[in-house]
């Protein structure tokens, strides 16, 4: 396993991707893409495009705005949604904060990334939307691994791992009761590299915090924290400027930097084949325990 | 590079497990920090071995009970080729999981424990890979190193096994018997000179080595039509295509189909992938198809070639396997989806229900969870359907509850 090797993008995975999402254009009402502006859901906005062309993406994006985010990537969402003439919704965690629904947490881990189900649920209540595509995959973490491409979520967002519907060759089920919703995961099976692979081949533009940047950051716990004014530190933490990248676009708070000179997605991809840590190895919210994303899904998480 | 998908099925005992994780660590396909994460959460429950269940019992209710609940999906890859495992359970309780592992799976890999021989348990992993006619079967006899190596050992348990595959769908096509240890991953990537009489490819190799059948190709042309693309915009005003994945077959630009049900003709005036123009499609791709003239088609239709015109009938034989808490009652009505359509169908009768294991067959009135059994239905509009055996990628159905909405069972057409 030479990480010179440039290895080729499977493209069964693209055709399986643009099937679930004409089934789900199909099956439901009222579709969303949750954009968080991180490379996952932009292959899914490239593969929307694909799965409709010459048609328009017959759904609009929801973006859950923690007011956290990297200012790169809202920027990058703003030239996006531009480009391609989308639909985007914005929904504030912010709004949730002072209608008194969530709560800002408090000390030094503080992160508004839980926070979000609350607004997610309210918006896909408040839109009526009966399904929602999100750009999981299973290969991220093993609560996910077992997730169904059509999930059904109950009125409150809940996933119930006992109780899901068996999904047989390529037959998908979209019915569902009054109150419940799906959650659609198109690229179930594709893996870090596979997205990398096909951001390649598709020449995709992607917020420029993938690629290596010199950045304030301070060093917590083995990890390296993007220093900002989101995140809560103490004295002795002091921020320091490095070359760094990140591999995962979650929330200023809860996205840990790698250090690295990639600067090209060849680069990054020969970084990725020789990584001794798994992607969200950098995401801070899944260590807080062995179940953290489980737990999260069952209360209504992505 | 193409993507092989491999279901495999057994308990924690036969090292199941083990040889996956084996698979992911010798491919580097397991990262440092799952690996010290694994090594953690063994010692927590007191165990003196890294347990790589661990990594595959991703649910809590898994990990209290030592045991797998539902499919896992499982990554790898070679610089040649992309490996999707699902890990399904192999307990009889389970047996609608395993079928669902089996469904998207070209390879079969059994597990059988070298001290133990075929059991219980083999029986029904082996059933449903002749049911789901799974094109490449790998038998893998494992924990050789507790047997010391033994080659009589592992031809008493070749033997026994090509017992059962006499008169079977695998009668005559190649099945493989490896001896492994996926303890000390002795022939799982690596050759092992302990093993030094057998002189075959160990597992990965194989792996690697399996060609794909293009069966799916050679198969009828069928097209489901998933979604209707109308634009309406002024550059492609009068564009009116028709999306979906080739189920099996090819379409060629120019040539004739015929729509289902209602038998219209046409000639095909391009396929189209995204901004590309092909000239020919093929089984597995998604492409949008135009026609050169305007007929009625939506979603749920079915295009196909003349030469190969699926027979509609109002009344189907099936097996199905049962996968709903709720049990089949003979004379209640389900919603039938075959490809992108969904036909009101109706279980006239239940005929009898498999005992897996024995292969016998029992008369019963009633199906329950994970039962297989053979069934007539009766559908309100005629189903396009072919025979599994002919052409599983048009021969398969779901039940869904026209009640609770859940799918309740998978069947395969006869």
């Amino acid at each position: 396993m030479s990480s010179s090797i440039q290895w080729q993008f499977p493209r069964a995975l693209e055709d399986e991707a643009i099937y679930i999402l004409r089934e789900t254009a199909a099956q439901f009402e009222r579709p969303a893409i949750l954009f968080s502006g991180g490379k996952d859901s932009i292959t899914l906005v490239r593969l929307a495009q694909k799965a409709f062309y010459p048609g328009k993406i017959p759904f609009p994006l929801l973006h859950v705005d923690t007011g956290h985010n990297f200012p790169e990537t809202i920027q990058f969402r703003d030239w996006l949604v531009e480009s391609l003439g989308l639909n985007l919704i914005v929904r504030n965690v912010q709004d949730s904060i002072d209608q008194g629904k969530a709560k800002e947490e408090t000390g030094k881990y503080a992160s508004r990334n839980a926070l979000q189900t609350v607004t997610l649920l309210d918006a896909i209540e408040e839109l009526k939307f009966d399904a929602c595509i999100g750009g999981a995959r299973r290969d991220e973490e093993k609560a996910r691994a077992k997730e169904r491409i059509f999930s059904v979520r109950d009125e409150f967002g809940q996933w119930n791992a006992k109780i899901q519907r068996p999904e047989l060759f390529d037959m998908l089920n979209g019915k569902i009761n009054i109150g419940e919703n799906v959650r659609v995961f198109p690229i179930s099976n594709w893996t870090e590299l596979d997205v990398w692979n096909y951001i390649r081949e598709e020449e995709l533009q992607i917020p420029s915090i993938y690629f290596s940047h010199e950045r304030e950051i301070i060093e917590r716990d083995g990890m390296y924290w993007p220093y900002s004014s989101f995140l809560n530190t103490s004295e002795d933490e002091v921020p320091f400027r490095s070359k760094v990248r990140f591999r995962t676009v979650g929330d200023m708070t809860c996205t840990a930097a790698v250090l690295s000179e990639a600067d090209k997605l060849e680069d990054i991809i020969s970084e990725i084949l020789a990584a001794k840590i798994s992607e969200r190895g950098a995401r801070i919210d899944d260590k807080r325990s062995e179940a953290a994303m489980e737990k999260r899904k069952q209360a209504g998480y992505f | 590079m193409d993507v092989l998908r491999i279901t495999t099925s057994g308990s924690v005992d036969d090292g199941k497990s083990t040889l996956i994780g084996r698979l992911l660590y010798d491919t580097k396909s397991i990262t440092q920090d799952k690996m010290e994460a694994l090594q953690a959460a063994s010692k927590r429950k007191g165990l003196d071995f890294t347990d790589l269940s661990l990594l595959t019992d991703g649910l809590i209710a898994e990990r209290e009970q030592g045991i797998t609940i539902d499919v896992a999906h499982i990554y790898f890859s070679t610089p040649n080729r992309k490996y999707i495992i699902a890990d399904t359970p192999g307990h009889f309780e389970y047996t609608r999981n395993m079928v669902t592992g089996a469904s998207t799976a070209q390879v079969s890999l059994i597990l059988i424990d070298a001290r133990k021989g075929i059991v219980e348990q083999t029986y029904r992993h082996f059933f449903i890979a002749c049911m789901l006619r799974i094109p490449h079967l790998v038998v893998c006899i494992n924990k050789m190193d507790l047997v010391e190596y033994d080659q009589a050992r592992f031809n008493q348990i070749v033997e026994d096994f090509q017992a059962l595959l006499k008169g079977s769908h695998y009668e005559d096509k190649e099945v493989k018997f490896i001896p492994i240890s996926s303890l000390y991953g002795e022939n799982v990537v690596t050759r092992t000179e302990k093993i030094s009489w057998y002189n075959e490819q160990p597992l990965l190799e194989y792996l690697e080595s399996i060609t794909f059948d293009l069966n799916d190709r050679q198969h009828p042309a069928r097209f489901p039509v998933q979604y209707v693309i109308r634009p309406k915009t002024d550059q492609h005003h009068d564009f009116r295509g028709f999306a979906g994945k080739i189920a099996s077959g090819s379409f060629h630009v120019g040539k004739e189909i015929v729509s289902l049900p209602n038998g219209q003709r046409s000639r095909i005036k391009s396929i189209e992938k995204f901004d590309q123009q092909l000239d020919a499609a093929h089984a597995g791709e998604s492409v949008v198809i135009t026609l050169e003239d305007e007929i009625d088609i939506s979603r749920g239709n079915l295009l196909v070639t003349p030469d190969s015109v699926p027979e509609g009938k109002k009344e189907l034989q099936a097996s199905i396997c049962w996968m709903d808490q709720q049990k089949l009652t003979a004379g209640k009505t389900y919603l039938l989806q075959h490809g992108a359509n969904r036909i009101k169908a109706k279980v006239q009768q239940l005929h009898h229900v498999v005992e897996v294991t024995s292969n016998r067959t029992e008369e019963k009135q009633e199906m329950g969870l994970n039962d297989i059994g053979r069934i007539t239905l009766k559908t309100a509009q005629p189903v396009f359907a072919d025979a599994y055996a002919e052409n599983p990628a048009n021969g398969t159905f779901i039940l869904v509850d026209e009640f609770s909405n859940a799918t309740v069972a998978v069947g395969f057409v006869e």
